[in-house]
């Protein structure tokens, strides 16, 4: 029996359920899953522009494992555009991440909910900007 | 904006709880009006459930951001469903003075 596939964490899920091709003659030939994780790898990588090691660590994976996701994704993407598919984003084998902060400032820990936009440290007299992501 | 602060008393100069489904007072700092109001936290002796109860409070009261010493995991999720901060503070001897005078 195979190892059971570690979770990998994601900050937030894609803002879409999958894209489609449009001006092509042809109708599409069918459609290609796009998991969870394969996104935010994408994401990460090239859109935060973050260095592979700082990424996986993000995710909870290791660099390798996190270079074989974002391999994986990207052959996705390329496919479905050469091959005029449908991209859809399923859920994989993702877990999303709790948020939990540290401030180096004053050593609180917290979360940030989606409603608040700043990232900075809860108290007041503290604002600092200087938080850090743990894993809790 | 209402923040509640666990409390092991009803005034300002109690020491902060660092249990929150069990703490004994609810302290409710709004930053505002600068105006704090202590509610007793009446499941903290109930057998099972404690922290989701307490956060249903939380709900109920309508608080953006709760402080307490931990969180079970009941009441994690039920506090990240409604989308309250929660923040953490380790460290013995914290006075309900000092975090409202770091709130405001």
């Amino acid at each position: 029996m195979p190892r059971q596939r570690r979770l990998r964490k994601i900050v937030a899920p894609p803002k879409f359920q999958g894209y489609k091709p449009y001006g092509n003659n042809d109708y599409s030939t069918g459609s290609i899953d796009l998991l969870y994780e394969e996104y935010e790898a994408i994401k990460l990588a090239d859109y935060d522009m973050m260095k592979h090691i700082d990424a996986a660590k993000l995710m909870g994976v290791s660099r390798a494992t996190f270079a074989r996701i974002y391999e994986s994704a990207r052959q996705k993407i390329a496919k479905a555009f050469v091959e005029t598919k449908e991209i859809i984003a399923v859920y994989g084998n993702a877990e999303f991440d709790k948020n939990w902060y540290v401030c180096n400032n004053c050593n609180s820990r917290f979360t940030i909910p989606s409603t608040i936009n700043e990232q900075k440290c809860p108290f007041v007299s503290c604002s600092s900007d200087n938080i850090e992501l743990i894993n809790k | 904006m209402k923040t509640v602060i666990t409390s092991s008393g009803k005034t300002t100069d109690s020491d902060f709880d660092k249990r929150f489904g069990r703490a004994d007072f609810f302290c409710v700092f709004d930053n505002e009006t600068n105006e704090t109001s202590f509610i007793e936290n009446i499941h903290k002796d109930s057998s099972n459930a404690a922290g989701t109860k307490a956060a249903e409070v939380m709900v109920e009261l309508g608080v953006s951001k709760v402080i307490s010493g931990d969180f079970g995991p009941k009441a994690k999720t039920m506090l990240e469903k409604f989308d309250i901060q929660m923040v953490i503070i380790q460290g013995d001897g914290v006075k309900i003075n000092d975090l409202i005078k770091k709130l405001s």
